[in-house]
């Protein structure tokens, strides 16, 4: 890999050198570097282009990182990861991609995600996604999870989106059964002229199942953000979604909530708070010394934290 | 030093201007100066012009010498003035430490931000990772704010009503707080306040009601006209109070 690429990396994996545990890095749409251990499998798929990962029953406190790179501009991909975690395992997996665009045409990445989790099972997905360049040429992702939880399954993801993405479409569609409980929490900041829609929806179809998911977001200039967060109760349940946005400059943000309860004990609440950043806090960092564009940045920066 | 000169501030109200401070003199040169006087005296709003954070109608405002009367809050704060607000301010996101590392001016490690918050009656180890969101109490929230304005050590600190929102309970602990700053605090401290422990602690009284200076003096001079009657206050209201 080029300096490029291992940049990108670093941003989308925290990784500077090759991981510990299984891997499987994919730089401009070919297979960079794999590594499988005794518990976790990586088979690449041959329909398709993509990867099966395949983690066995009991696997507990290890690693699984698929980040992506693209630094040829114009490359578009759709890549399909199907990760299988038996049950009881307790697991952590990394994915992000980081494009890397100078030149005119635009670079795409849309990975499909799929996740089957088996019993008793804890999965951390962490995604991040992040661009660069100083092409004309858009970087654009449209990320695809689908997740499958099995009976007291838990889950949590956290996918971040800071710096340089043109256009995202993130699709989250998840299934949950008896007591199985799924955190998403998502960050994203938007500037410029950049879109970006999270779009989940979540069927709470166990008894005594929980999901939880909560956006943080901060639009800047003139970019747009969609927050459309489907819940639908269809058993004994608990679901909460809460979307809280700062916006500046022309930024613009849509929390769109879609609740359904179709059993009479499920119990669902949605949340959303979009303004621009107090005044009050703006002064209150100011009187500690900081100018105003100073403040604005700790307060955005701790907002996203 | 401060020194208040000619201090102005109307606001417009059904087309009037209505004076909220009317020409105010006043120099604070010793360690602890109380502003009291009733509700809708002024007090606030002259702690904020002293912060910066309201621009007065007419009037300068002197630090140690210097024209301060066209500074902004940022650059005011870079000279040496701290604002403790009445209702602290929560932040989603930024944590106790955040906000004393910034107040500090530096990076502190864990331990010096522990200190400012141990000296404010707050247990460090439960604290200093916390968010100041809406998950903090108004009494944990004011005390953060003290601890900040501690961090900031300058030579002026004006607290607007510390005690307020303060329970029964902490309130003697907060008083102690107040005791113990105006020994260790090098610069002046400034402190509105309706509280008799805290202006029993002060060493000059300022009386302000409708937006004038009433009064000033030094406890023994000020306190006992204080306690005997509010000034101010309507005497309908004080009789029905009695």
């Amino acid at each position: 890999m080029d300096a490029i690429q291992k940049s990108l990396l670093e941003q989308v994996a925290d990784l500077h050198e090759v991981p510990e545990g299984a891997y499987n890095i994919r730089a401009n749409g070919q297979k960079a570097a794999r590594n499988t251990t005794a518990n976790i499998d990586i088979v690449t798929k041959t329909d398709k282009d993509g990867i099966d990962i395949i983690i066995k029953p009991g696997t507990k406190n290890e690693s699984v990182h698929i980040p992506v790179v693209l630094s040829q501009s114009g490359l578009t991909e759709t890549v399909y990861n199907d990760f299988f975690i038996g049950d009881d395992c307790d697991v952590t997996i990394v994915a992000g991609c980081g494009i890397h665009n100078c030149g005119v045409q635009n670079s795409e990445h849309s990975g499909i995600h799929t996740f089957h989790v088996g019993k008793g099972s804890r999965v951390r997905y962490v995604e991040r996604h992040y661009g660069e360049g100083d092409g004309r040429g858009e970087n654009i992702m449209n990320p695809t999870t689908v997740v499958e939880m099995d009976e007291d399954s838990y889950m949590e993801m956290e996918t971040t989106q800071i710096k340089g993405v043109d256009s995202t479409v993130r699709t989250t569609k998840a299934t949950l059964g008896p007591r199985a409980t799924l955190i998403i929490k998502e960050k994203v900041m938007t500037h410029g002229k950049q879109l970006a829609k999270s779009d989940f929806t979540v069927d709470l179809n166990g008894e005594d199942c929980h999901t939880n998911v909560i956006s943080r977001s901060v639009a800047r200039e003139d970019s747009k953000q969609v927050f459309l967060a489907r819940i639908n109760g269809n058993a004994r349940c608990y679901g909460h979604s809460e979307c809280d946005a700062i916006i500046m400059d022309n930024g613009v943000v849509a929390a769109i909530p879609e609740v359904t309860a179709n059993c009479v004990d499920a119990s669902l609440v949605h949340e959303a708070a979009i303004g621009k950043i107090a005044g009050e806090q703006l002064i209150k960092l100011m009187t500690l010394g900081l100018t105003e564009k100073e403040a604005e940045e700790q307060i955005v920066n701790g907002f996203l934290k | 030093m401060l020194e208040l000169q000619h201090i102005s501030y109307d606001v417009e109200q059904d087309g009037d201007n209505k004076g909220i401070l009317r020409d105010i003199n006043l120099t604070i040169n010793e360690r602890f100066v109380a502003i009291t006087g009733p509700n809708g005296g002024g007090k606030s709003t002259m702690a904020k012009i002293i912060a910066g954070i309201y621009k007065p109608t007419a009037g300068r405002i002197l630090l140690d010498g210097e024209d301060i009367t066209d500074l902004d809050i940022t650059q005011r704060a870079n000279k040496g003035i701290s604002f403790a607000f009445q209702q602290p301010v929560r932040f989603k996101g930024l944590t106790v430490k955040d906000l004393i590392t910034l107040a500090s001016g530096k990076n502190i490690g864990v331990p010096e931000a522990c200190n400012y918050l141990s000296e404010v009656g707050l247990c460090a180890k439960d604290y200093i990772d916390r968010e100041v969101d809406a998950s903090l109490s108004g009494g944990e929230l004011k005390r953060i704010e003290i601890a900040m304005i501690m961090a900031r050590g300058t030579k002026l600190s004006v607290f607007d009503e510390p005690e307020a929102g303060i329970d029964l309970w902490s309130f003697s602990n907060l008083i102690q707080v107040f005791e113990h700053l105006h020994e260790k605090i090098n610069g002046s401290i400034l402190i509105i306040s309706h509280q008799e422990r805290i202006l029993n602690i002060a060493d000059r009284i300022i009386v302000l009601a409708d937006g004038q200076v009433k009064e000033q003096g030094t406890r023994d001079e000020i306190l006992p006209g204080l306690l005997g009657s509010a000034p101010g206050v309507c005497s309908a209201l004080s009789d029905k109070v009695k």
